[in-house]
C-alpha cells in the first residue's frame, strides 16, 4: 500500500488552495510537474496544457495503463468592468447561481479579495425574497478602487480545512484525483507502463482527456475523479433512494453515467481486487453525470475505460466535503488494482 | 487618530448572535475599559461605559447635583441561526433575526455546540429529488429545507449538538480596496467601532456632559437592550448609531447612499427635529461630509425604542452606508466610521450645561 498520512494531506491542501479555472490550469500544473518529475521517464505539456507523463515498468508484457485526473475546477471569468471596482462575471463550468450571493472570492493572479453581493433583504418585496438572482444580476465587488482585468479568472475564497473525519475545500473536484494520481506515479508498480494524464478543461467538455488518450493510445484507462454524494435526509424522513454515492463507504466505482457504459471487465476486476484486499468500496448508482472516461472511451479505435471517484457532497459550491478515509481507500484500491494488472484482463470480452 | 480597523476586525471575527452577545461584549469591554471611567453590564447584558463630564451639575433641568448625560447606543448583536433538530448527522436550522435565505447555501458557519466546542460547518442545499415536489428545482429554498453539515459522523453530532445551539456566520473579514472592510455583522459592529472612535477623540476633549457609551443587545430581534438601557440610565438625550443602505449592485433606489462619501444624519418621526438640526449644522460647520437620510415612520434602529422610554427622550440617528446588509459580505468604508466617530465626539463636546433647556420646537 502507498504511504498515506500528513504529507499526502498537505499536498492535497496545497493543490486545493490554488486557483485553476478551466482553461487556466497553470497553478496546478506547476505543482504537478514539481511533484512527478523525479519519478517519471518522460513528461510533456501538450498543446492544450495537460501534463502527460510516462513511468515505465520493468517486466515483459507490460500493459500501457492510462490514469486520468483533471486539474481544472469550476469558477468565474471577469467579462466586463462596470466602474468603481464593480465587475460583471460569467461562470465557467456548471455552477448553481443559488450558491453565489453573499460569497467571498479571489480574483486574478494576485488573488485580489472581492465579494458577490446583492440587494439587502430590507429593500425587497415579498416575492423577491425567494427569487433566485441569475448570474447576470450579480456583480463582483472589489471595493471602490479595486482593479481587475476583463478575462481574469476568479474562484470562491475558501481555504482547505480538516474537520474530524472530513476535509472541506472549494476544489475537491478534482484535486483529490490529481493528488491520488501523483501518489500513484510515485508508487507505480513495475508490471505496467503508467501513462499519467493530468488533464485540462474537464469541466467544460472533457477537452484535455480526449487528446491525452489520442496521444497515449493506452491498453486501458481509469478516470480518477470525485462524484457527488446526495446522501442527505429526505425532507419527509422517507428513504433516500437517489443518493448517487454515500460518504464513508469507500471509493465509488462507476458502472454507467450519462456518457459512458464503463467496461464491465474493469468494473468487475476492481470489485474483485477490493474484495481480495478487504478495501471498502461502493458502486455508484448508475445514472447521470460524467467524467473524462466519456472522452477517453471513444478515442482512437476505442479504449476500455472505467472511472473511480472519491465521493464528495456539495458539488461545484463554495465548500465541498469528503471523508479522508474514502480518499485513502481510493488510493489503496487503485494501487492494488495496478499491481494485479496483466494483459489477460482485457484479452477477451 | 488611531487605527480602528484591527478592533473592528476582531469584533467581526466573533459571533454574538442576538441574545448571546457575551463573546463580543468581552472584546468591547476590554477596548473601552481604558477609555471610560466606569464600565458595567446591564441586567440583560448590554455594556454601559460611563465617561464623566466636567459639569458640577448646576443650572440644568437634569436636577441639582446631577450632571446631564447623553446616551450613544450601538447594538452589538448579530443576526444568526439556531439548531432546530438533528437528523442523521445533519442539523436543521431556524433564523435569529432577519436572515436573507438567498445567501445561505454554501455559506461557511460555526455551530456553537452545547458542550462548548465550536464546530465548523457549511450550509447544505439538498438536491431537488430530496425535496417536496412543490419545490421547483432552481427555486431559492426556505430555511426549513436547508441543513448544516459539520463533517462529523451522525454519532459525533448527536453527542455534541443540541436543539437551541447557535449557528453563526464564520467567514473571516476581508479588506477590499480603498479602506473598505467586508464581513458578517458589520451591521452593527461598525457602529460600535464609530462609538469607540468617539471615545478616543473625547480623551483629549473637554466635555460638560456625562457620556454613556452603550453596546446594546437584541436589537435585531426586539430592541431589548435599547429599551432597558435607556430606562436604567435615563439620559437627557440619546443618539443611535446604525447602518443605512449603500448604493451598489442591486441597490440604487432613493433609500441608498454612496459608500465612503460621508455620514448619514437621519430625519423623520423617530428623530427629534432640533437634535437633527444641531447635528447637521455641526457637520456642515466642521466640514464633515454628510448626507440627509429620511425615514417616514419606523427607523428600524435603537432610535425607535429609546424615543419612547420613560417620559420620552429626544433622540437622533447617525448612520453610515453598508453594502449588502444582512449578508455575510456586508461592506463598510472605514472612512465613514471615522467620520461618524468624530461627529459624535464634536457634538458631545459642544453640549452646554443647559442644552436641554434650549430645545425649541418651532
Amino acid at each position: 500500500m502507498p504511504t498515506f498520512g500528513n504529507a499526502q494531506l498537505k499536498l492535497l491542501e496545497k493543490l486545493c488552495n490554488v486557483i485553476a479555472i478551466s482553461g487556466d490550469e497553470g497553478e496546478v500544473r506547476k505543482i504537478v510537474l514539481e511533484e512527478i518529475k523525479p519519478h517519471v521517464d518522460e513528461v510533456r505539456v501538450d498543446a492544450l496544457g495537460s501534463v502527460l507523463a510516462t513511468r515505465r515498468g520493468r517486466g515483459t508484457k507490460r500493459m500501457r495503463v492510462m490514469l486520468d485526473a483533471h486539474m481544472d475546477e469550476v469558477g468565474f471569468m471577469i467579462v466586463s468592468d462596470d466602474g468603481e471596482g464593480i465587475y460583471r462575471f460569467e461562470t465557467v463550468g456548471g455552477i448553481d447561481a443559488r450558491h453565489l450571493l453573499g460569497k467571498q472570492v479571489y480574483v486574478g493572479k494576485d488573488c485580489t479579495p472581492g465579494v458577490i453581493g446583492g440587494k439587502p433583504i430590507h429593500l425587497m418585496d415579498g416575492g423577491e425574497r425567494l427569487r433566485k438572482v441569475p448570474v447576470d444580476g450579480l456583480r463582483i465587488d472589489l471595493g471602490p478602487a479595486g482593479k481587475a482585468k476583463v478575462g481574469d479568472r476568479a474562484c470562491f475564497a475558501t481555504k482547505f480545512r480538516r474537520v474530524g473525519p472530513s476535509i472541506m475545500s472549494k476544489s475537491i473536484d478534482d484535486r483529490i484525483g490529481v493528488a491520488t494520481l501523483i501518489e500513484l506515479v510515485k508508487n507505480s508498480p513495475g508490471n505496467i507502463d503508467l501513462c499519467a494524464a493530468f488533464t485540462v478543461q474537464e469541466e467544460i467538455g472533457l477537452r484535455g482527456a480526449k487528446v491525452a488518450a489520442q496521444f497515449f493510445d493506452p491498453d486501458l484507462a481509469i478516470a480518477i475523479d470525485s462524484t457527488p454524494a446526495h446522501d442527505l435526509p429526505v425532507h419527509d424522513g422517507g428513504e433516500n433512494v437517489t443518493y448517487n454515492t454515500k460518504l464513508g463507504l469507500g471509493p465509488a466505482i462507476y458502472i454507467a453515467d450519462s456518457s459512458t457504459l464503463h467496461d464491465s471487465r474493469l468494473v468487475h476486476f476492481l470489485q474483485a481486487v477490493a474484495e481480495a484486499e478487504s478495501i471498502p468500496y461502493q458502486l455508484r448508482q448508475p445514472g447521470g453525470g460524467g467524467t473524462d472516461s466519456g472522452a477517453i472511451q471513444r478515442a482512437l479505435a476505442g479504449i476500455p475505460t472505467v472511472s473511480v471517484s472519491v465521493p464528495h457532497r456539495y458539488t461545484h459550491s463554495p465548500i465541498s466535503l469528503s471523508r479522508v478515509d474514502d480518499w485513502k481507500n481510493t488510493l489503496n484500491l487503485l494501487h492494488a488494482a495496478l499491481k494485479r494488472m496483466t494483459p489477460e484482463l482485457i484479452a477477451k470480452r | 487618530m488611531t487605527d480602528i480597523l484591527p478592533f473592528l476586525k476582531s469584533m467581526i471575527s466573533t459571533s454574538g448572535v442576538s441574545g448571546y452577545e457575551t463573546s463580543v461584549a468581552k472584546i468591547i469591554e476590554e477596548k473601552w475599559r481604558p477609555l471610560v471611567d466606569e464600565i458595567s453590564m446591564s441586567r440583560v447584558g448590554s455594556l454601559h461605559g460611563l465617561k464623566r463630564g466636567i459639569s458640577a451639575g448646576r443650572g440644568s433641568s437634569s436636577g441639582k447635583g446631577k450632571r446631564p448625560s447623553i446616551l450613544i447606543a450601538t447594538h452589538m448583536d448579530a443576526i444568526g441561526m439556531m439548531v432546530s433538530k438533528a437528523s442523521d448527522g445533519f442539523l436543521h436550522i431556524t433564523n435569529v433575526g432577519g436572515i436573507d435565505v438567498r445567501v445561505l447555501p454554501g455559506a461557511s458557519v460555526t455551530v456553537h455546540a452545547s458542550n462548548g466546542e465550536e464546530l465548523p460547518g457549511v450550509i447544505a442545499m439538498p438536491s431537488a429529488k430530496l425535496l417536496p415536489e412543490s419545490v421547483n428545482s432552481g427555486d431559492v429554498l426556505e430555511i426549513d429545507y436547508l441543513l448544516v453539515d459539520t463533517g462529523l459522523t451522525p454519532r459525533q453530532v448527536e453527542r455534541k449538538v443540541k436543539v437551541g445551539d447557535l449557528v453563526s456566520f464564520a467567514n473571516e473579514p476581508m479588506e477590499l480596496s480603498d479602506e473598505v472592510i467586508s464581513g458578517h455583522t458589520l451591521d452593527n459592529r461598525s457602529s460600535v467601532a464609530a462609538l469607540t472612535v468617539c471615545l478616543e477623540e473625547l480623551q483629549s476633549k473637554s466635555h460638560i456632559w456625562d457620556v454613556w457609551a452603550v453596546a446594546t443587545v437584541q436589537e435585531e430581534t426586539s430592541f431589548l437592550g435599547a429599551y432597558t438601557s435607556a430606562f436604567e440610565l435615563h439620559p437627557q438625550i440619546a443618539i443611535a448609531v446604525d447602518g443605512t443602505f449603500a448604493k451598489g449592485p442591486g441597490a440604487n433606489g432613493w433609500q441608498t447612499h454612496p459608500m465612503g462619501k460621508g455620514v448619514g444624519i437621519c430625519m423623520g418621526p423617530n428623530m427629534h427635529p432640533y437634535l437633527h438640526r444641531k447635528l447637521t449644522d455641526l457637520a456642515t460647520k466642521l466640514e464633515i461630509p454628510w448626507f440627509l437620510d429620511v425615514t417616514s415612520a419606523h427607523s428600524g434602529t435603537d432610535a425607535y425604542p429609546m424615543q419612547v422610554t420613560a417620559e420620552g427622550i429626544p433622540t437622533a440617528l447617525v448612520e453610515f452606508p453598508i453594502r449588502y446588509m444582512h449578508t455575510p459580505v456586508e461592506a463598510v468604508s472605514v472612512k465613514d466610521i471615522h467620520r461618524a466617530g468624530r461627529l459624535l465626539a464634536e457634538f458631545i463636546a459642544s453640549l452646554e450645561e443647559n442644552f436641554v433647556d434650549t430645545i425649541v420646537w418651532e
